[in-house]
């Protein structure tokens, strides 16, 4: 016979026990390298110098906003020390820095190495070593693949998800289009342009009649947008990088060449690229986006960019705030953080993974609305979804649904 | 045929901004002896401080009159305080110093502003000639400057003592200073003026391109390609081989080998000219006695 | 004892110095395994980049230190060997160690070719040629036609080789004594080739091409052969690169390697053989110091702005250039001349040849 006392004492027990096992203190201390009480190590190898220095942008963004994060007491009272270094782009060094990272300075895990060429190059080392290639920063699309290659995340989504929509979308719209493409002769390129095809399938070959490709060294794309003009192509996929783009968008216009014009979202910024191109020559543009375009000014009163604004003023001061790196190295940062927030006091790099495989809609300031990240240990795309949107009044304005890549 | 003649047309206006640059590293070469391989990345940074002065307010023609001015004393002041201690090092010094040069001025431009481009304005107005938009006035105007500044560096070298001089110190210094001409200034003067013509063709260029740190590598590559067609030591002739290179690299590009092998095509112009015809097509041939 | 090494070092020719830097360099991998290191494979990792940069800077020394000639291309033909290697291993399924010497030869192969154009050139226009060229060379890489072979703009990866007949060495001490035995051969190569004859017959192009010519040295011929060498040797620190990367791609073989073989070659020493090993171990080093020394300058000033690195190490080359035009072994051998010659004051001095009292007294 169960006593009242025993009835109490259970029921005390019963709402005491799950409080004590949930309190983060009492659960056990686990650290993976680079872990101690007061410090987190984290490494990163970005292009600080050479031809693609436009990208280190997003890694003093990120250095800044952990600076932000580490003078607000850190993460659970632990301090973020990022290492980031400069591969200049070129895979051999990007080898020797993550060794260097990884089997020297102990880091935990590498956090948004930049390129494509670059992170192909440590993608078996990592996996080999079982260190977390987290939240990789490049478009390819070779990233989201847990079954091959657990310990590798991307984190924007990919550019052959957007090459693919873009394909998609004429496909429905202008069925009997001519196409002409301009591309950079690279990885990014080649990538979207892979999308595109997909997109076309079969009709591939019937739909695109004119495909040039320029260098980053070619001084302009003049004679390129001329020969695409002369194709008598009436839409026109734009794979270019912001300079590139800005002299196409204005040499069309010159040239007299209106056509249905796809921008892609890495050369859409409104005052890095549209601006100079003016303002006149950019309508109508198209492009897939993701993340709010700060120099837009349709979202100069959100919550979110007002906050990045003070945070770029009084954190990364000395920085171009038109930079789009900026706003992708801040919310990436964001969402490293809620990671490590998520991991407690289980700092090992299963766990890190663990945790940045099971991101349940995190809400990630910047991003479009409705855009959210979630992974799981099949979903390795932590953003799937981008809108399209028109550029029209010298703003962006998103139409149609938000389209998501499907199940891989 | 009419893309034909727009592919000639767009590469007069691509070559127009070759043979500026041309014009410069003929300028280093015809009074130093010297390939100034950091002259792209001089031209830039020069850019770019005229569009901070733009920037700051200053109007176009006053900042443009004070780049050339600032370029020229910047000019000066390499050759004088680093280039003069290795007057007599090996060529491979020299090379090396330029090589400095390059990554220095490549690399304070991206930290100071930024990898973003930015718009650069143009005296000219934002019309075109032939009312299809192939050639803007703005294109036309930089074919006219460079037109005018070769007209005036030709006068100078040929007709005025100071050209002379340069031209002596260049060629044989030993020489020149048994005829009383002063060699290490002539040098200087000689880096002056080749950065203020660096000055003005990279903002010549910006409007058209853009400005941004890496605008001028892919140019210099080609300016080096039309120095050499034209003939090093000529500045005539390095402009008609800015326009020459200009030309063919878009034809080549649009009908023969594509867009892919554009830096092939002009490595195999550098080699074949330095081969065939060393001393240009418009160049004099030099004899050295033994 | 001492003196029995030295007279074999000497009748061998190789200075005793040179045969102790080997025998360390070749006894470090053990070192290892005694001083049970987490990161022991990282500093082989970073030793097989020394000897490999040290062999690409040899390559160019010998045309550039030996020969007289120039060039700012080499990264053509590190790439070059690098895609040799790549494609004999993973099309052919080459053994790593057999594409060494394939690279060499394909290396030679193009070098030679290359050295017929570069007989016309000289000083500034050879280097705008090769200047050229390494600019080309990348975009080259990527075309598509060539891509099936080449893996086009993404490259290709390739496999780690594991050490032989099971080994007590990791991977990386493996490959370390691979780069390591490869670099001995080629400075013995480079060695002898420049006691002998051949040698001879370069340094006197080098110092005086007209009148090496007029004594019966065939001018056109050496420099075509010694830039084929030149190509083959930094060919094949190519393909150990490839092997050692396990990744070969356009992008890691542009402009700024070639500026640093160049860069190497300078702060080493020209026409110094240790100077390419200090040259090598400055490549590897330098950039990563570059970066260090922007981080404390930012710091310690309190900057606004990053002093980017390469800035510093323009900086840098400046300032070699002043200081040190003879690179860091000719700095070295400076410095022992000086010591030598303070030294030599203090023993007997030398009587002279005639001695103004002498003449005065006639001989008893």
């Amino acid at each position: 016979m169960i006593g009242r006392r025993y009835v109490v004492l259970g029921t005390a027990a019963a709402a005491v026990l799950p409080a004590l096992a949930a309190r983060p203190g009492l659960a056990q201390k686990k650290y993976g390298p680079g872990v101690t009480d007061t410090e987190i190590k984290i490494g990163q190898t970005m292009p600080y110098s050479g031809n693609a220095s436009a990208y280190g942008v997003a890694g003093r963004a990120q250095a800044a906003y952990f600076r932000m994060i580490n003078d607000a007491g850190g993460i659970n009272g632990r301090k973020i020390n990022f290492i980031s270094l400069d591969d200049g782009y070129s895979p051999p060094k990007t080898v020797e820095l993550a060794r260097q990272l990884v089997e020297r300075d102990q880091v935990l895990f590498l956090f948004y190495p930049l390129g494509t060429q670059t992170n192909t190059a440590i993608h078996k080392y990592m996996n080999q070593k079982k260190v977390p290639q987290l939240f990789v920063a490049t478009g390819a699309s070779k990233w989201g693949d847990p079954q091959h290659f657990p310990w590798t995340i991307g984190w924007a989504p990919d550019y052959h998800t957007e090459g693919l929509i873009y394909a998609k979308h004429i496909l429905a719209n202008h069925k009997d289009g001519k196409i002409a493409i301009l591309r950079q002769n690279d990885d990014a390129g080649n990538d979207y342009l892979d999308g595109v095809k997909e997109g076309f399938g079969e009709e591939y070959s019937r739909l695109v009649i004119a495909d040039a490709t320029y260098e980053v060294t070619d001084p302009t794309v003049d004679s390129q947008i001329l020969q695409l003009k002369n194709s008598g192509a009436n839409i026109f996929i734009d794979i270019t990088t912001p300079k590139f783009a800005a002299q196409a968008i204005k040499k069309a216009a010159e040239v007299g060449w209106k056509p249905i014009h796809y921008l892609v979202s890495i050369a859409a910024s409104i005052g890095a690229v549209l601006r100079p191109a003016g303002f006149d020559n950019a309508k109508g543009l198209i492009t897939a986006q993701y993340a709010k375009d700060v120099t837009d000014p349709r979202w100069a009163n959100a919550p979110d960019v007002v906050e990045w604004r003070a945070f770029m003023d009084k954190w990364n001061p000395t920085a171009n705030q038109m930079e789009g790196s900026n706003v992708t190295g801040y919310a990436s940062a964001y969402t490293l953080v809620q990671v490590l927030k998520a991991c407690g006091d289980d700092l090992t790099r299963e766990n890190v993974m663990r945790q940045a495989t099971s991101l349940k809609n995190l809400e990630v300031p910047l991003l479009l609305p409705g855009i959210t990240i979630s992974t799981s240990p099949t979903n390795y795309r932590p953003i799937r979804s981008v809108i399209l949107a028109r550029f029209e009044d010298e703003h962006w304005v998103p139409f149609g649904d938000l389209l998501t890549r499907g199940k891989d | 045929m009419e893309l034909f003649i727009q592919q000639i047309v767009a590469g007069l206006t691509s070559g127009a901004i070759y043979a500026c640059v041309a014009l410069g590293l003929v300028m280093i070469y015809v009074s130093t002896d010297h390939i100034n391989f950091a002259q792209g990345e001089m031209a830039m940074f020069a850019t770019y401080l005229a569009w901070a002065l733009i920037d700051a307010g200053v109007p176009y023609w006053g900042a443009f009159g004070a780049t050339v001015l600032i370029a020229f004393v910047g000019g000066l002041f390499i050759q004088r305080v680093l280039l003069k201690p290795l007057e007599t090092a090996p060529v491979l010094s020299l090379v090396v110093c330029f090589i400095a040069l390059l990554s220095i001025f490549n690399a304070l431009a991206g930290t100071i502003w930024s990898y973003t481009i930015k718009q650069f304005p143009s005296p000219f107005p934002p019309k075109d000639i032939f009312g299809d938009g192939l050639v803007s006035v703005q294109q036309l105007g930089v074919v006219a400057v460079t037109l005018i500044m070769l007209g005036i560096l030709t006068v100078f070298f040929r007709y005025t003592t100071l050209g002379l001089a340069m031209r002596a110190a260049a060629q044989n210094a030993a020489s020149a200073r048994l005829m009383g001409v002063r060699v290490s200034w002539m040098l200087a003067l000689g880096w002056g003026l080749a950065a203020s013509i660096g000055g003005i063709a990279g903002m010549l260029v910006a409007p058209i391109v853009f400005l941004d740190p890496n605008m001028m590598t892919g140019i210099l590559v080609y300016g080096f390609a039309g120095a050499l067609v034209g003939g090093i030591a000529n500045p005539i002739g390095a402009v008609a081989g800015g326009f020459i290179v200009g030309v063919l690299e878009n034809l080549v590009g649009s009908y023969v080998i594509g867009n892919e092998l554009k830096l092939t095509f002009a490595l195999i112009v550098v080699v074949g000219v330095l081969l065939l015809k060393p001393a240009g097509l418009f160049g004099q041939v030099i004899v050295r006695r033994v | 004892m001492a003196a029995l090494s030295k007279s074999w070092a000497t009748k061998s020719g190789l200075p005793l110095t040179a045969i102790l830097f080997w025998a360390a360099a070749a006894l470090l991998p053990l070192a290892g395994s005694i001083w049970e290191d987490p990161s022991f494979d990282y500093y082989m990792f970073m030793g097989q980049s020394m000897l490999i940069y040290a062999i690409a800077v040899l390559g160019l020394n010998l045309l550039i230190g030996f020969n007289g000639q120039i060039s700012l291309g080499h990264s053509a033909f590190f790439a070059i060997g690098a895609y040799t290697a790549a494609i004999l291993m993973n099309f052919g399924g080459w053994p790593y160690w057999s594409t060494l010497p394939m690279a060499g030869v394909i290396c030679f192969g193009a070098g030679f070719l290359f050295g017929f154009p570069a007989l016309k050139l000289e000083g500034h226009y050879l280097a705008l040629a090769t200047f050229t060229l390494a600019i080309a060379v990348p975009q080259l890489l990527k075309y598509k036609a060539i891509a099936g072979w080449t893996g086009g703009v993404g490259g290709l990866l390739l496999e780690k080789p594991d050490p032989p007949w099971d080994l007590p060495l990791s991977a990386d001490q493996w490959l370390y004594y691979v780069c390591l035995v490869t670099a001995m051969v080629m400075f013995w190569i480079v060695y002898n080739l420049l006691r002998g004859r051949s040698g001879r017959a370069m340094m006197a192009i080098r110092d005086h091409a007209m009148a090496a010519g007029t004594m019966g040295i065939d001018t056109a011929l050496y420099k075509t052969v010694t830039f084929g060498i030149s190509a083959g040797i930094t060919g094949v620190a190519g393909a150990l690169s490839a092997i050692t990367i396990a990744f070969v791609a356009p992008d890691s073989f542009t402009l700024q390697l070639a500026i640093s073989f160049l860069v190497g070659l300078v702060v080493g020493g020209m026409a110094s053989l240790p100077g390419c090993l200090i040259g090598g171990v400055f490549i590897v080093l330098v950039q990563n110091s570059a970066q260090s020394i922007s981080d404390w300058m930012k710091v310690s000033f309190s900057l606004r702005y990053d002093v980017p690195a390469w800035a510093i190490y323009g900086v840098l080359l400046l300032l070699l250039m002043y200081l040190l035009p003879t690179g860091l072994a000719g700095g070295a051998a400076s410095l022992r001349g000086a010591l030598a010659r303070l030294t030599a004051s203090g023993a007997t001095p030398r009587e002279p040849a005639v001695s103004p009292n002498q003449q005065k007294e006639p001989s008893r």
